[in-house]
């Protein structure tokens, strides 16, 4: 990999590597073209490094430490050299920025590395707000929305204003806050299958709250959640529309929601 | 307390299905979170108070040999007796010693969750003593027979109804002939038959919520007094707590009572803050001829040693729990023994072994707001996770999810493999689900579609779109 000099790219136009993640890389493409598409037009240069497949945090939360290492030491190597990593999740892109430093404590080089790309690695949302503070291109989806606070974008990496003022800037959406928006969705990784039961009381009761708003849209910053209360919803038979914040802000709503059939 | 059989799922499952309980916790849900919040939202330095705390009970833990024996110190100067428990048994044989060298008959006692953790009233039961518990909560769940399953409310799963019920059967027998349902006649029928008791009582039993080492005194914190009235008016009085439970000063407590009140209820203080310090002395108006503390190892100094002790910083408020949405759909009789919800996940593998518990630190989603709660900020999210690196390591993983997560790690790190296989996946799931957008049933994943469909696939892959659309990068 050609090392390219940092301190100019920043400035002009920088060097990403976009961390697909596994589930928007196996179920909705088309988050990642959206972050594609919001990423080059704030200015930066996009690329998708090959030897990337997920951030471990599956093997990780189920105690699987040395398996977790070896999936991060990948994502270290395949994103090295970029300015930024960046990730359509805040669950992946928190896995980088808190577990990875720790993961290496004991190890001094990986740790050094680990620590490096933590520092260059970003949510979608908040590299959009908080690094390139760039004004999005306008766009049009007509919808009155919610949105659903993801757990570890919301509390490692304090992601929660940074979507919404995003999407204040679509025209036709209306975004009403949920009652307990800040409670998990009873996704959180493996546990959904491990306690179906618990899950699924927890995703009903968010979709009682999202219910109580009037929404006919839900929109949030993390596959993960979004597939969990999408699939709820449409075994419940709900109408409600399920979309990743990402592909509303790239225009890209036009398509099928999460969960719905193919349109025409 | 002995753990129950069988597993939390099992439980969890039977809880989720308990149209009683589920009302009572949606109660509770409702109450506590949103009075907290207003409390900590009324204190603008509320955020340093938690740093305060934490850092509090940090410099205590890394010093507590210190402090404890300072404590130690003080108690005898102030002319009672401390006495060392290194475990459960341990700390009931030294309880009941006590009690016989007092030829007692009878107990009344405060609300201690040390004492369910060692299982005091059980081994004091078995002696022949009567004991009576005289925290209301506590007198409720003794008289069902159950566990409390909250450490600040331990009647939480029950309704005004169940309690009318309960006292109704028992009550006659002290002259209450009507099934009372407002909660003041309840709790006055309670206060009335506790009152006798008190008088009676050889032996007062309290808990501790801190122990303060610079002047020897145990300090309980109460709603209802019950507490004073039983540390004061029997002719000795016994203090059962943890050794996590001493703080250096006075003022230490008092940064602590404050985090304490707001995060379990969301009061300013509680109505009584009863510090108690050694017997009585001539000239004093009251409180016991003998004042005994006991304090209590039961796997504390193992967790000091390791990664666990900021565990050891807890101060019992239950806010992690009232929190927690996996707490709040089960309840905390799922959790199978004395501590429930995440501090629960946590304590209990730590106490009583993980074979015994090895489901609770995976009952969770790691959803971390307990964390952002917890008064003095205590990591449960990563220390759950790193019960799980344990439990992992020491072979207590399921061997069909240590094969599952193996070969998915093994296909993570082969890429070129990993997309192969994931491309046909990916393209079959998008066959099956095509026309309706979802799957109702997947092999291998009952425990997803179970009670949700699966939204399918696009149909591809995003890096074999990528590979495609852009050939050159």
């Amino acid at each position: 990999m050609t090392q390219i000099d940092v301190t100019t790219s920043r400035t002009d136009r920088p060097r990403i590597g976009l961390f697909v993640t596994c589930l928007v890389d196996l179920f909705r493409p088309s988050i990642g073209f959206a972050a594609v598409k919001l990423l080059e037009d704030a200015g930066c240069f996009v690329e998708v490094p090959a030897q990337q497949v997920c951030c471990g945090q599956p093997a990780y939360n189920s105690g699987d430490a040395a398996s977790a290492r070896n999936i991060a030491k990948q994502v270290i190597e395949a994103f090295s050299g970029y300015d930024y990593v960046v990730g359509p999740s805040g669950s992946c892109v928190a896995t980088i920025r808190k577990e990875y430093p720790v993961m290496f404590k004991d190890d001094a080089h990986w740790n050094e590395r680990a620590c490096d790309l933590a520092e260059r690695s970003h949510e979608l949302m908040s590299f959009l707000t908080d690094v390139r503070g760039v004004a999005l291109e306008s766009v049009t989806f007509r919808a009155a929305a919610t949105y659903h606070d993801s757990c570890s974008g919301l509390r490692s990496l304090g992601i929660k204003d940074q979507p919404r003022q995003l999407l204040s800037a679509v025209d036709g959406l209306t975004l009403t806050e949920m009652q307990d928006a800040e409670t998990c969705c009873g996704f959180g990784g493996t546990f959904c299958v491990k306690y179906p039961d618990i899950s699924v009381k927890m995703v009903s009761d968010k979709i009682g709250n999202i219910e109580m708003t009037g929404a006919d849209t839900l929109l949030g910053g993390d596959l993960g959640c979004l597939l969990n209360i999408a699939g709820r919803l449409r075994r419940l038979g709900k109408s409600v529309r399920v979309f990743h914040a990402a592909e509303v802000l790239a225009g890209m709503a036009d398509q099928a929601g999460i969960g719905d059939p193919e349109k025409g | 307390m002995q753990i129950k059989d069988g597993n939390f799922s099992t439980r969890a499952s039977e809880a989720l299905a308990d149209a009683s309980l589920q009302k009572s916790v949606s109660n509770l849900k409702r109450g506590f979170v949103a009075a907290r919040a207003r409390a900590v939202a009324a204190l603008p330095e509320y955020e340093a108070m938690r740093e305060a705390g934490a850092a509090i009970k940090d410099h205590t833990l890394d010093n507590l040999d210190f402090y404890l024996e300072r404590y130690e110190r003080e108690v005898v100067r102030q002319g009672g007796h401390v006495h060392w428990a290194a475990d459960a048994d341990e700390a009931c044989r030294i309880v009941r010693q006590i009690c016989t060298r007092a030829g007692a008959k009878s107990v009344v006692k405060g609300k201690s969750m040390v004492s369910e953790e060692i299982g005091l009233n059980e081994a004091l039961e078995a002696d022949g003593l009567e004991v009576v518990e005289s925290d209301a909560g506590e007198y409720i769940v003794q008289l069902a027979k159950e566990a409390p399953s909250h450490i600040v409310m331990p009647t939480v799963h029950k309704t005004t109804d169940d309690i009318a019920d309960l006292f109704y059967k028992h009550h006659r027998a002290h002259g209450f002939d009507e099934r009372e349902t407002d909660p003041a006649e309840l709790i006055g029928q309670v206060r009335s038959i506790l009152r006798d008791k008190y008088f009676a009582a050889d032996i007062g039993i309290t808990g501790a919520n801190f122990l303060v080492a610079e002047t020897g005194s145990n300090i309980i914190v109460t709603n209802e007094g019950n507490g004073d009235l039983t540390s004061t008016l029997a002719r000795v009085h016994i203090v059962t707590a943890g050794i996590e439970k001493v703080v250096p000063t006075l003022n230490d407590a008092a940064v602590l009572l404050r985090l304490l009140a707001r995060s379990a209820l969301g009061m300013e203080i509680t109505s009584y803050t009863t510090l108690s310090t050694g017997p009585r002395r001539p000239g004093d108006a009251d409180g016991p001829d003998e004042y005994h503390v006991v304090l209590i190892d039961n796997g504390r100094t193992k967790m000091l040693a390791g990664t666990f002790r900021p565990m050891l910083r807890c101060i019992r408020c239950g806010a992690c729990m009232n929190h927690c949405p996996v707490y709040m759909s089960v309840g905390g009789h799922a959790y199978g023994w004395v501590y429930p919800g995440p501090m629960g996940a946590v304590l209990t593998p730590m106490i009583a072994g993980h074979e015994k518990a090895s489901e609770l630190p995976h009952a969770c989603t790691l959803n971390g707001r307990c964390q952002q709660v917890c008064p003095v900020k205590i990591p449960l999210p990563d220390l759950l996770r790193r019960l799980r690196h344990d439990q992992w390591e020491a072979g207590f993983i399921k061997s069909k999810v240590r094969w599952g997560i193996g070969l998915w790690a093994w296909l993570a790190t082969h890429p070129a493999l990993y997309r192969v296989s994931t491309r046909i996946g990916v393209a079959v799931l998008r066959l099956f689900g095509k026309s309706s957008g979802r799957l109702t049933r997947l092999p291998f994943a009952g425990g997803w579609t179970a009670g949700r469909d699966m939204p399918a696939p696009q149909g591809t892959t995003f890096h074999a779109a990528w590979a495609k659309r852009n050939p050159q990068r």
